[in-house]
């Protein structure tokens, strides 16, 4: 894992004094709000609903237990004991006082980490695979590249006032656990013929009120030009990008208006000045990056005691074929830890299971940590020796809940139990689709399924990749929520289709039931998924179940 | 003739804490709407607004906002507003924990 060198510390720790000098001159009344608004969102402070939010960065979701307990000591100290992991692998702190976030700021610098750049028009925390360095599928860690554009877009004077919010998203495997063709820009670690490291490049993916999937500007990048490239492409945003519209603002307009054939003729031209300023030291900088993701010391261990205590612990054993991964060392397991209680809000974590976590990172993991953008956490090195001491410590921490991927295993921004954009709520129609799924005791036999919900058309939920995306609107002063079916954030990625007229507050749950009763009497057998299913049969079907009145008018 | 003006409160956050809060008919600020001041008037509603806005050591964000009276005692007309007189739906934090 990356430590921060000298420079990295004293330019964390001087924002950090800048931005209380710049509370205190807020608070004296030097400053006006307006003022004031974007300083503090740069240090990524919001005002929502009912207090401020401070949403803090998990650069591309790797974090260590030293981390991870410093987040729960913050979650205890000065918010409400809990904190909230997002779509975008940060961590939102939703009741901070404004005079006590310079404090929290100092305590995250102690421990490596700040909050810069995560709100603002400017190049946001960098996301990735949160199975990085660990996936069996993976081609190449794609954390040192994470780290390297994280280092070079902070602060970055040429970008810091853009057109709008611009995010990027890079994963190292062929399956795309990070979402890339719904970034700004999207990067996939890859090899060439001839066995040289690259990136194919995607740019003007994105979700919100206009979601649309990324287009591949180019398939195969020299590993060298990635920054020079990544510039050209900012600069020819900055210039074509409107400034007119703040719907219209983000790259994926810029590429839908001018066609990614003139977007990649623009960017090569641009290339070529920009590549002759590029005189190796990033490569340098790549190549001392690297040096801090080495592997973990793997240990040899005998497997007998897994083994017998999944032969002999069904609980144990639903968890291991549910919530486990494959790893690169075929004697070890990524463990994904549920975030996902049935009932619980999607992302919490209170101070106690975080340190929970912290320990069992520490003491089973090689002290890593992931956070993914399906608000879960990763402790991705795991010996198979170890798996059944971490699954009983998780027990005891309620946190061996058995269901990644599957239909409680929810996606669900704040909405507007917190959230000031939205336009209604989320989290209680999480909750309740996870009980009821819970009671009917399908959810085994359902499979995968992801369900994804956004209370406002900014989509922070994801709602257009989820297999069922469901999307909270203020429909005449009622919450009224839409469904959309056949997303996919994946490799294969889609854009759900809307199914029909919403639904209203007390009618969603029982709709997503109908939906997942008419996938139960389709399929072709137990092993067709969900969105496999909808892709053979297509919409009709689901809406004939949707809205059966609509069937009976009609006949 | 003039159209009827919906009647408002006068609410905002408060600059520290963040929370939210309602001009009562005394000129203080509190945390409760059913203590809020019911203004029915546009052109009252419009000069407390701009007071208000003055007030940027103490509040961030004063808006007006709709409202009815129901057995003596204000009360939002809008989900949002509601939301805002208590909390979150998911834990009993914010002004519902007093309530």
């Amino acid at each position: 894992m990356y430590s921060y060198s000298q420079f990295d510390k004293e330019f964390n720790q001087q924002r950090v004094s800048q931005f209380r000098k710049q509370v205190e001159r807020r608070v004296e009344g030097a400053l006006t709000e307006e003022e004031f608004r974007p300083l503090r969102l740069m240090n990524g402070l919001y005002l929502q609903l009912h207090a401020y939010m401070l949403r803090v960065a998990v650069p591309y979701g790797t974090l260590n237990s030293a981390k991870m307990r410093m987040l729960a000591h913050i979650a205890d100290k000065y918010d409400r004991g809990y904190g909230h992991f997002t779509t975008r692998q940060n961590i939102q702190y939703n009741w901070p006082k404004l005079t006590d976030v310079p404090d929290m700021l100092d305590a995250l610098a102690e421990v490596d980490m700040h909050a810069i750049q995560t709100s603002g028009n400017c190049i946001r925390n960098v996301t990735s695979d949160h199975f990085a360095g660990a996936a069996a599928d993976e081609i190449e860690d794609p954390r040192p590249t994470a780290e390297l554009l994280r280092q070079w877009s902070t602060d970055h004077p040429e970008f810091a006032f853009l057109g709008r919010k611009f995010k990027i998203a890079i994963t190292g495997s062929e399956t795309d656990r990070a979402v890339i063709k719904a970034h700004d820009i999207g990067l996939r670690l890859r090899r060439n013929a001839a066995g040289e490291p690259g990136y194919q490049v995607i740019v003007g993916g994105g979700l919100g009120r206009t979601p649309m999937i990324g287009k591949v500007i180019t398939d195969f990048l020299p590993r060298a030009d990635l920054l020079p490239y990544l510039e050209s492409i900012l600069q020819v945003y900055n210039v074509l990008g409107r400034r007119d519209n703040k719907y219209k603002a983000r790259i994926k307009i810029t590429v839908h208006e001018n066609g990614i054939d003139t977007i990649r003729e623009m960017v090569e031209e641009r290339f070529k000045v920009q590549r002759a300023q590029f005189g190796g030291f990033d490569q340098k900088l790549l190549a001392e990056i690297e040096t801090q993701f080495a592997p973990p010391a793997y240990v040899n261990a005998s497997l007998d005691g897994f083994n017998a205590a999944y032969a002999a612990d069904g609980a144990f054993r639903s968890f291991v074929d549910t919530n486990l991964a494959e790893h690169k060392n075929e004697n070890y397991a990524i463990v994904s830890i549920s975030i996902k209680k049935h009932g619980e809000t999607p992302g919490d974590a209170t101070s106690d299971q975080m340190r929970v976590m912290a320990d069992l990172a520490e003491k089973f993991g090689h002290d890593e940590l992931r956070i993914s953008h399906e608000q879960n956490v990763i402790i991705p090195h795991v010996h198979k020796s170890n798996l059944y001491d971490l699954y009983k410590a998780l027990v005891g921490a309620d946190l061996a809940t058995a269901n990644i991927g599957k239909i409680s295993d929810i996606i669900a921004c704040p909405g507007m139990d917190y959230c000031a954009l939205a336009t209604a709520r989320s989290i209680p129609i999480a909750q309740k689709i996870a009980v009821r799924f819970d009671e009917l005791k399908l959810e085994n036999d359902i499979g995968d399924l992801k369900i994804k919900i956004s209370g406002c058309i900014n989509a922070c939920g994801h709602h257009h990749v989820g297999h069922i995306g469901i999307l909270g609107l203020d429909r005449a002063g009622v919450e009224n929520y839409q469904i959309t079916l056949g997303g996919d954030g994946s490799e294969d990625a889609a854009i759900g289709e809307r199914a029909g007229p919403g639904f209203s507050y007390d009618q969603i749950v029982p709709a997503i039931e109908r939906i997942v009763h008419a996938y139960l009497e389709l399929r072709d057998s137990a092993e067709e998924t969900f969105l496999e299913t909808y892709r053979r049969t297509g919409l009709t079907p689901f809406k004939a179940a949707l809205y059966p009145e609509t069937k009976i008018a009609a006949e | 003739m003039a159209r009827a003006y919906t009647p408002k409160v006068l609410t905002a956050n408060r600059l520290i804490e963040g929370d939210v809060v309602y001009l009562n008919a005394s000129g203080e600020w509190v945390l409760f709407h059913d203590q809020a001041w019911l203004i029915e008037d546009e052109a009252v509603a419009n000069t407390e607004l701009a007071k208000a806005l003055k007030l940027a050591d103490l509040l961030v964000g004063p808006y007006l906002a709709n409202a009815e009276m129901k057995d003596g005692t204000p009360i939002p007309t809008h989900f949002r507003e509601e939301f805002r007189t208590k909390g979150p739906s998911n834990y009993i934090h914010g002004k519902q924990e007093a309530q």
